[in-house]
């Protein structure tokens, strides 16, 4: 076990990965500087333990700035041989693909009737939180778990991190992984030894039995972190972080609300159609009868980023806002009634000036 | 180029094939036997076969929308695509594809797109797989006139320029895209792009010769073998019949004088004559192997007819390789 950091151990997957296998590449733009932090060993170009130098240009590539070409190319790789890594850095850049997306790489082995498998692999950071203006900060990955024939992936800690993108290499099936940006710092032990995370199992970061928080991406911290708190309140809040949305383990998310009987889900992305809408549908649809409370949400609203940091803070979800609907799930708060607009935003209107 | 008598009679075959499959499916589209419509390459055999020709068996190649002469002209049986067509069970694609998606792996087919252009990238990649993997497949996209106008184009010439890759991008100017005639929607010479990212631009003006044809891509493919990187062919070539058969498009937009001249340079009445010329058969032989392909068209109807529709069960596979997300996603 060494102690890794989030983006540490998804620089070191791509090693191992490019190591097991030939047909492993790296493609992406800006790849062989090193310059995200997950295509050598440490920071410095010239330093041992470059990707380039340690695999060659031949399979560690800069590619041009060309989106739509650099996924389509990626598709057609892995139709014929390759099992490419695309970084394609921020996540926002994937809408310049997304012809590629949803029209190749989803339907191709589908409309050819099994003929083709696509195992790629598109990594792309959400930098959210970083001040970086709405064309730099989405978090899409609800837009594709809307798209059949794509596996969809957000790893919440480093180890999950390494062990789920060594899974996402192996698939056949085109996987999309969403890194989380606020993230990359997180530091926890991480086995060096060859491990994989399993696709569609979820994990239980805290048990509790009085309130399920099911928690995406960046937003398992602030949730461990709520749960945390509200145990010194003595309420035992079960935190699950899905980590595949697909295949989304909703056994394990129905299972814990049969038991606690209240749920709360957290993520970053926009309320409309994200994964919270979804799970919120699957509880609804399957555990009704054990639910003592509504469900809540916790997203950010429908809503662009702004850039001043004050304005932006206010819109993810935080640990704050995780207490605030667990005590209300919970009957602990006052129970005004909600108004459509999501509590941030009423904040952001009467914040001090 | 000696090409032997073999070849030579291949090529005719091939484009015989085509022409006789696609009328028929064109036939059918209108009694409806075949679902939804269909876009022929009547008229434009030459250029399909030519290019084809030029490639090795085991070299890839993505189509477009109208594209059930680009398998033919790699090889592929007709009884599948047939059944394809009508969405039959044996269908190349389990009759998940149709017109617009036929696929066939095992001739290096990659699929064709729906969407114009967007094969493109896909065969880009192939060329990627071959120069990293260094097994010295070609490959080569088909597209339009209309698709030379989406960027993925560029952005692909690029790419494959700056990398060296062996593809070769193929576009089958037959001068329409729908309604739309090529030169009012379309700046300057699509050959003339290829200028601008250092890599070679053919025009091949003679289109309908399928020798002209193969020649010019032939040396594209040399080039792509070579490692000296991808070429732009830019093919001239018509389109007899309506842009997609079934659509019913009642506007004149195309000239019926036009029409006439490409009509009286149709490329399977010159090849068939060239063979006559070089005495590689005798004009019976000619009629004679086109009366074998019209059988075995017939042969792939009857196929067709014969085999069953798909069990419902099929519209939930292969969208997965792996059965637990297929399960989990169901
Ligand atoms: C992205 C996209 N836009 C529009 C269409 C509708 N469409 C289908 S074929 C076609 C014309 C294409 O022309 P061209 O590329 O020249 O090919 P041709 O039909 O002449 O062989 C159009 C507009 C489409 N299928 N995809």
């Amino acid at each position: 076990m060494t102690q890794m950091t989030y983006i540490g151990a998804i620089g070191a997957a791509q090693r191992e990965a490019l190591t097991a296998d030939e047909r492993v590449v790296v493609i992406g733009e800006d790849v062989e500087a090193n310059v995200y932090g997950t295509t050598g060993a440490s920071r410095q170009r010239a330093e041992e333990g470059d990707f380039v130098q340690m695999f060659g240009k031949n399979r560690v590539r800069n590619t041009p700035i060309s989106e739509e070409v650099i996924a389509g190319a990626a598709i057609g790789a892995a139709m014929t041989g390759l099992r490419p890594i695309v970084d394609l850095s921020y996540s926002s850049f994937l809408y310049l693909a997304m012809d590629q997306f949803v029209n190749q790489a989803a339907k191709s082995r589908y409309m050819f009737g099994g003929q083709a498998s696509i195992p790629v692999v598109f990594r792309s950071a959400m930098f959210y939180s970083l001040n970086a203006g709405a064309h730099h900060a989405d978090r899409p990955y609800p837009m594709f778990m809307n798209v059949p024939g794509l596996k969809v992936i957000t790893p919440a800690s480093p180890a999950d991190a390494k062990g789920l993108l060594l899974s996402a290499v192996e698939s056949d099936d085109p996987v999309l992984c969403f890194e989380a940006v606020p993230l990359w710092g997180t530091k926890e032990e991480v086995s060096e030894e060859e491990y994989r995370i399993p696709f569609g199992v979820a994990r239980t970061v805290r048990e509790g039995g009085d309130v399920t928080i099911v928690a995406i991406s960046g937003s398992v911290m602030d949730a461990v972190a709520a749960a945390d708190e509200l145990a010194e309140e003595g309420i035992s809040a079960e935190v699950i972080d899905p980590r595949t949305l697909v295949p989304l383990d909703s056994e394990a998310i129905v299972k814990s609300v049969e038991k606690t009987g209240r749920l709360v889900i957290a993520e970053p992305a926009h309320r409309t159609c994200g994964a919270a809408a979804e799970i919120s549908a699957i509880v609804a649809e399957e555990a009704i009868h054990a639910l003592r409370g509504p469900i809540l949400r916790v997203t950010a609203p429908d809503m662009q980023i702004p850039f001043s940091p004050v304005l932006e803070s206010l819109l993810y979800p935080t640990k704050e806002k995780i207490l605030d609907a667990v005590r209300r799930v919970c009957g602990e708060a006052p129970q005004e009634k909600r108004s459509g607009e999501p509590k941030a935003y009423a904040d952001a209107k009467d914040a001090p000036q | 180029m000696a090409l032997s008598d073999e070849f030579l009679l291949e090529m005719h075959r091939r484009m015989v094939r085509i022409r006789l499959f696609d009328e028929r499916a064109s036939k059918m589209v209108k009694r409806g036997h075949i679902p939804g419509t269909v876009h022929t390459s009547i008229g434009q055999e030459a250029q399909v076969v030519g290019a084809c020709m030029a490639l090795e068996d085991d070299d890839y190649m993505t189509g477009n929308h109208r594209s059930h002469g680009h398998p033919i002209g790699k090889g592929s049986p007709l009884g599948p695509l047939m059944a394809e067509l009508v969405g039959k069970a044996t269908g190349i694609c389990k009759g998940k594809g149709g017109s617009l998606h036929l696929a066939d792996f095992s001739v290096g087919s990659l699929g064709e797109s729906g969407i114009v252009g967007s094969s493109i990238p896909i065969a880009t990649g192939a060329g990627l797989s071959s120069q990293v993997l260094g097994n010295k497949r070609v490959s080569l996209a088909f597209f339009g006139d209309g698709a030379a106008n989406q960027g993925c184009l560029y952005e692909a010439l690029n790419l494959a320029g700056a990398w060296k890759l062996p593809v070769v991008y193929l576009c089958e100017n037959n001068q329409y895209a729908l309604s739309t005639p090529a030169h009012t929607v379309t700046s300057g010479r699509i050959a003339d792009r290829a200028a601008g990212f250092g890599i070679p631009g053919v025009r091949v003006e003679n289109g309908q010769d399928v020798l002209a044809v193969y020649e010019a891509v032939s040396e594209a493919v040399r080039r792509a073998r070579a490692g000296e990187g991808p070429s732009l062919l830019e093919v001239v070539t018509y389109r007899y019949r309506e842009h997609s058969e079934g659509l019913r498009i009642n506007v004149d937009y195309r000239d019926e004088a036009e029409r006439e001249t490409w009509l009286s340079q149709d490329p399977i009445t010159l090849f068939g004559r060239v063979l006559v010329e070089r005495g590689v058969a005798t004009a019976d032989e000619v009629d004679a192997l086109e009366k074998e392909i019209a059988e075995e068209v017939e042969e792939s109807v009857r196929f067709t007819n014969e085999s069953p529709y798909p069990e419902a069960e099929v519209a939930f596979e292969d969208l997965y390789t792996d059965p637990h997300t297929s399960e989990v996603v169901r």
